[in-house]
């Protein structure tokens, strides 16, 4: 049998207990193991973005990570923003701007959006678009989605 | 056989479904979480050769996920205390192993007395990569066109390493062996990155170019330029891309030494620089192309250089 890992972590403010393997990556452990499947899996290797989760405060590549690295980690997911009824004010920024198409690189932006703006909370088109270079969408163009950020981080500025 | 997790089964649209849970992409490994830069060495020693140090993982991860390395044993040093700890001294800067590029990016000792490293950090990869990517890692990975093995070159950063005979320091110029081959041995870890002190009033400039943002350099320049009396008293170019490591354009370094700083001087180091180098041609870029981003880069991190010192001068 192959050697299992007690792991304690706190994901969108709950916190959950599981044994698993070392191999398991981050990314594996809440779409499978947790159930969260809002956080997409696009290449695995650290191009694409689509896996991006905050993890401890700071954005990160959830397939470049194992499970057991997170034990005892505070993990923010596309799920512990709002709701159908109460969507977060980036998620809002997102709709208004018809800043997505198919949804599947959302998830990812929206995280990297989140740290984005905790860094530098009046980004310049320059910082939106170099913040958000890692994340790849291939429905939108972009636009719509620097201009959802830009509307967030003019927000801020007012 | 492949242990898998269970499946999950949710209720959506009134419907139960199952989802299959896939086999986990890394093959096993023994995972052993160091608690101090001790355990971490003799996990390593006791693993002959067949344990790997994890970090930040953005490039052991990707290359795991690919399955082109199977280590027996994951040695993580993630948690050992201290260990990313960044410092001035009189000498100049003591950069942890383990801190991380934003960190690194973003620390006031370096915005102040490094600027080319903070400006270099800025072309790697993305934040999300920045955030958990490690100095350490990236000169122990040594990929060729990689920037802070890049920066160590220039700045002729010491590399301080501890293995089971105990510490040695490792000049940058002696640490890069070839293509993702260092002078590491398998027991070692890097702990440490002494970046010595640059003279009041250098002047510097990075630049490079890649396909697309956050990739690797097709070609990387970095220069420094200290000057005295109106003549350059040391100039330092450092190239990566273009060989199996990054190196120094010592040719062009001396085309530029006791001259002033003026567009000749600068255009003739720019060839030098330019004709010394054998780029190899690969799927990004031919040799052809590489040799012509040679000149044109090192033109132009002479000439921020020198904009810089001119102004810090006056
Ligand atoms: C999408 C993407 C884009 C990227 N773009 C760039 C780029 O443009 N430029 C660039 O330079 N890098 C880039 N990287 C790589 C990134 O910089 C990595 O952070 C770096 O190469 C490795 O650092 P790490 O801490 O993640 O090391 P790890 O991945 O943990 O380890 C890498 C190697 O170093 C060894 N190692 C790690 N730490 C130590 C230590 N202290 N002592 C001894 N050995 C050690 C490991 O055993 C392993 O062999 C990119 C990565 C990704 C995923
Ligand atoms: S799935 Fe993690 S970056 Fe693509
Ligand atoms: S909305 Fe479809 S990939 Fe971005």
């Amino acid at each position: 049998m192959t050697e299992q890992h007690a792991i304690e972590m706190v994901v969108n403010g709950v916190t959950y207990a599981r044994k698993v393997e070392a191999r398991l990556l981050l990314v594996d452990f809440l779409r499978d193991t947790l159930g969260l499947t809002g956080t997409h899996i696009g290449c695995e290797h650290g191009v694409c973005g689509a896996c991006t989760v905050i993890v401890n405060g700071a954005s990160a590549r959830s397939c470049l990570c194992f499970a057991v690295q997170a034990d005892g980690a505070v993990i923010e997911t596309v799920e512990g923003l709002g709701s159908v009824d109460d969507l977060d004010p980036v998620q809002q920024a997102f709709r208004v701007h018809h800043a997505l198409q198919c949804g599947f690189c959302t998830p990812g932006m929206l995280m990297t959006t989140i740290d984005l703006l905790r860094k530098c909370p009046s980004a310049t088109d320059d910082d939106i678009r170099n913040g958000l270079s890692g994340n790849l969408c291939r429905c939108t163009g972009y636009d719509n989605i620097v201009r959802a950020v830009r509307a967030m981080a003019g927000e801020r500025r007012e | 056989m492949i242990p898998q997790q269970p499946n999950v089964r949710v209720r959506i649209l009134g419907i139960q479904w199952t989802r299959v849970c896939r086999e986990m992409k890394p093959p096993p490994f023994k995972y052993i979480a160091a608690g101090s830069i001790e355990d971490a060495t003799s996990a390593l020693a006791d693993n002959g050769g067949d344990a790997k140090v994890l970090a930040g993982g953005q490039s052991l991860v990707p290359m795991l996920n690919f399955r082109l390395l199977a280590p027996a044993v994951l040695v993580d040093i993630n948690r050992v205390p201290g260990l990313d700890v960044v410092e001035e001294n009189a000498d100049g800067l003591a950069v942890g192993a383990l801190a991380r590029h934003h960190q690194l990016q973003t620390s006031p000792p370096v915005g102040a007395r490094y600027p080319v490293l903070a400006a270099a950090i800025g072309h790697v990869g993305h934040l999300a990569i920045r955030n958990r990517g490690t100095i350490g890692g990236s000169l122990a990975h040594a990929d060729p066109a990689a920037e802070l093995p890049l920066i160590a070159r220039l700045l002729d950063a010491e590399i301080v390493v501890i293995g089971a005979a105990g510490p040695r320091i490792i000049a940058a110029r002696d640490f890069f062996l070839g293509a993702h081959t260092t002078a590491l041995e398998a027991d070692e870890i890097i702990t440490r990155i002494d970046l010595p002190a640059l003279p009041p009033g250098t002047g510097w400039g990075f630049e490079e170019v890649t396909r697309r943002a956050g990739d690797f350099a097709l070609v990387a320049v970095a220069a420094t330029v200290s000057m005295a009396d109106g003549q350059v008293t040391q100039a330092r170019i450092a190239l990566a891309g273009v060989g199996e490591s990054p190196a120094r354009a010592s040719a062009a370094e001396s085309v530029l030494s006791g001259q002033a700083l003026e567009d000749d001087a600068i255009d003739a180091a720019s060839q030098s620089a330019r004709d010394a180098v054998r780029p190899s041609t690969d799927l990004h870029a031919s040799a052809d192309y590489r040799r012509h981003l040679v000149g044109v880069l090192t033109g132009r991190v002479l000439n921020a250089a020198w904009r810089r010192t001119v102004r810090e001068a006056s």
